[in-house]
């Protein structure tokens, strides 16, 4: 009889434990903003992965066709994913009918799980980062942002994309395989609405390095320059026009030069992490604590060259 | 890397061993910090002092080469210099003494948590100033676990790129980098393998700075020193498995 009291008094205890442990509701607050004709945009914060965001640091976007609904990213875990897909039903009745992946990084893909009733399509090096990658990032983020990615896993895309052009609906979509953020970047530019999906652009946001190429991600930049898209949905940040093409590439040539120059000059990687960073730049979020992320990602294979290393 | 978690349990077990001894509150507010006491500095004075001045990044974003650099400022007769990693399963990261070299090191290390890096000088009146900061090894987004195999190759190892760089006030700065894949034996079925000792020579063959290192260091150690004089230099060391390294910086 005893026993049974405390177990009761245990097992009420272990509720009131639980319940306010989830006090919070894991609710992301997703709110589509139109930017476009058929076309939506849901703004994630500038901001890194935290246990307060719960990931939610990159945009997704999704495509009224008239045909079926296209979901550009999926979000940075599983309840992301089904938040999404319950936003786009509170705007239309469309079903979703493709997702495209513009790359293969957590706050871009992890939501996959959500949308595996339907075809998932991606580059082929993202597939690829995915596979190698996507275990890892996902134990990262669950250290990062804690249960708001309960059951989330990687889900790799079925269907590997290339260069061209698809129409879904009212909808021609050109799709441009780039690289450069990652080993694989896909754009998406929308004939219909002159409307460019890229997460290889960043507003107002440090632009992220850990598996850049500088080089061919300014290359890339230049690309996009030049289909001269009337708007732009980027990585993370508002929606703008070309001018941010200009700033990121401003920004990925200083750092690449400075980190240069420095390691020419002899600099330490540690007293690479304290070298200034021009006022111009000023505006992205996150700009010291992303750079010296940088330094880390791009500095040690410069460091070496300029010793003579052979890589 | 791997770091064994029995090697972990019984680093965080020592404190209780000597809880009587008397050790400075460290700044950093460590709980491990009486146990590096007790294995570092055992019956010596220790001072927290702002003239060592350490600069590490604020987390580790690649946690297998966490940059860090250390210079003493305005210190005599420092006759050795000492890194440790309070939270680390081998704390000991090296020992350097500067005989002709100015008291400065840059190197890089692996760190297995959030972890105080610590960089400790001592004076000739025996008394170690202690300077460090703390690494916050969660990261920031996309990190990347790099827990693969050494990409070292056999034929490489030992293999010296080094250059020089002169100084404002004529001494001259030293970087090299040694090939090696440095691993620490804490992966199951792969043993302790790494650069052990080094020394730096002017080309008159004195010796200007002699080097210990321990696990820790990163593979491929990466080293800045710093001489108060120019001049060509020679390098000469060794690995635990007494491969010879050996080069000559013109």
């Amino acid at each position: 009889m005893r026993a049974r009291c405390v177990r009761t008094w245990l097992a009420a205890a272990l509720a009131l434990l639980s319940s306010l442990a989830i006090a919070d509701d894991f609710d992301y607050g997703l709110q589509p903003r139109q930017v476009a004709a058929d076309t939506w945009v849901v703004f994630g914060k500038p901001e890194n992965f935290s246990r307060s965001n719960g990931g939610d640091i990159a945009n997704t976007a999704f495509i009224v066709t008239g045909a079926g609904v296209v979901v550009i990213d999926t979000g940075p875990s599983k309840r992301y994913g089904q938040q999404l897909r319950a936003a786009i039903g509170r705007i239309t009745t469309e079903p979703v009918v493709a997702v495209y992946l513009t790359h293969h990084h957590p706050d871009h893909a992890l939501g996959n799980q959500s949308f595996k009733d339907v075809p998932i399509r991606a580059l082929a090096g993202t597939i690829d980062g995915l596979r190698e990658q996507g275990a890892d990032f996902n134990s990262n983020l669950y250290r990062m942002t804690g249960d708001w990615m309960r059951g989330t896993e990687p889900l790799l895309p079925q269907e590997a994309v290339t260069a061209g052009e698809v129409t879904i609906g009212r909808h021609t979509l050109q799709l441009l395989a780039l690289k450069g953020h990652t080993a694989a970047d896909l754009a998406i530019l929308d004939r219909s609405t002159g409307t460019l999906f890229s997460g290889i652009v960043f507003n107002g946001r440090t632009p992220a390095t850990p598996n850049a190429t500088i080089s061919d991600w300014l290359s890339s930049l230049q690309q996009l320059q030049a289909l001269q898209p009337a708007r732009i949905v980027p990585a993370v940040g508002p929606v703008g026009d070309t001018a941010m093409l200009a700033h990121d590439a401003d920004y990925l040539r200083w750092l690449d030069g400075s980190l240069r120059q420095a390691a020419a000059q002899g600099v330490d990687m540690a007293e690479a992490l304290r070298l200034p960073i021009p006022a111009r730049f000023d505006d992205f979020a996150l700009l010291r604590e992303e750079y010296q992320r940088s330094v880390a990602h791009l500095y040690p294979a410069i460091e070496r060259a300029s010793l003579g290393v052979a890589e | 890397m791997q770091w064994s978690a029995v090697a972990l349990v019984c680093a965080l077990a020592v404190p209780a061993a000597f809880a009587g001894e008397a050790v400075p509150p460290d700044p950093l507010d460590s709980v491990q910090w009486p146990a590096m006491v007790h294995k570092f500095f055992r019956d010596q004075r220790v001072v927290f002092d702002d003239a060592v001045q350490v600069i590490v990044p604020p987390a580790a974003e690649d946690s297998m080469n966490v940059p860090v650099s250390a210079r003493v400022h305005g210190l005599p007769d420092v006759q050795e210099i000492i890194a440790f990693i309070d939270f680390n399963p081998i704390p000991g990261v090296l020992s350097l003494r500067p005989l002709q070299a100015l008291p400065y090191i840059g190197f890089r290390v692996r760190v297995q948590q959030s972890t105080p890096i610590r960089v400790a000088a001592r004076t000739a009146d025996g008394v170690w100033h202690v300077g460090g900061a703390w690494v916050d090894a969660a990261g920031g987004g996309c990190t990347l676990p790099s827990a693969v195999a050494s990409r070292v190759r056999d034929e490489d190892i030992g293999k010296v790129a080094a250059r020089r760089w002169p100084l404002a006030d004529g001494g001259q700065r030293l970087k090299l980098r040694i090939a090696h894949p440095n691993d620490t034996g804490l992966i199951s079925g792969t043993p302790a393998f790494f650069v052990e000792e080094l020394h730096v020579r002017d080309a008159g063959g004195r010796e200007l700075a002699s080097l210990a290192l321990h696990e820790p260091i990163a593979e491929s150690p990466l080293l800045t020193l710093e001489f108060p004089v120019a001049g060509a230099l020679a390098i000469s060391g060794r690995d635990n498995s007494a491969t010879l390294i050996e080069a000559r910086v013109e």
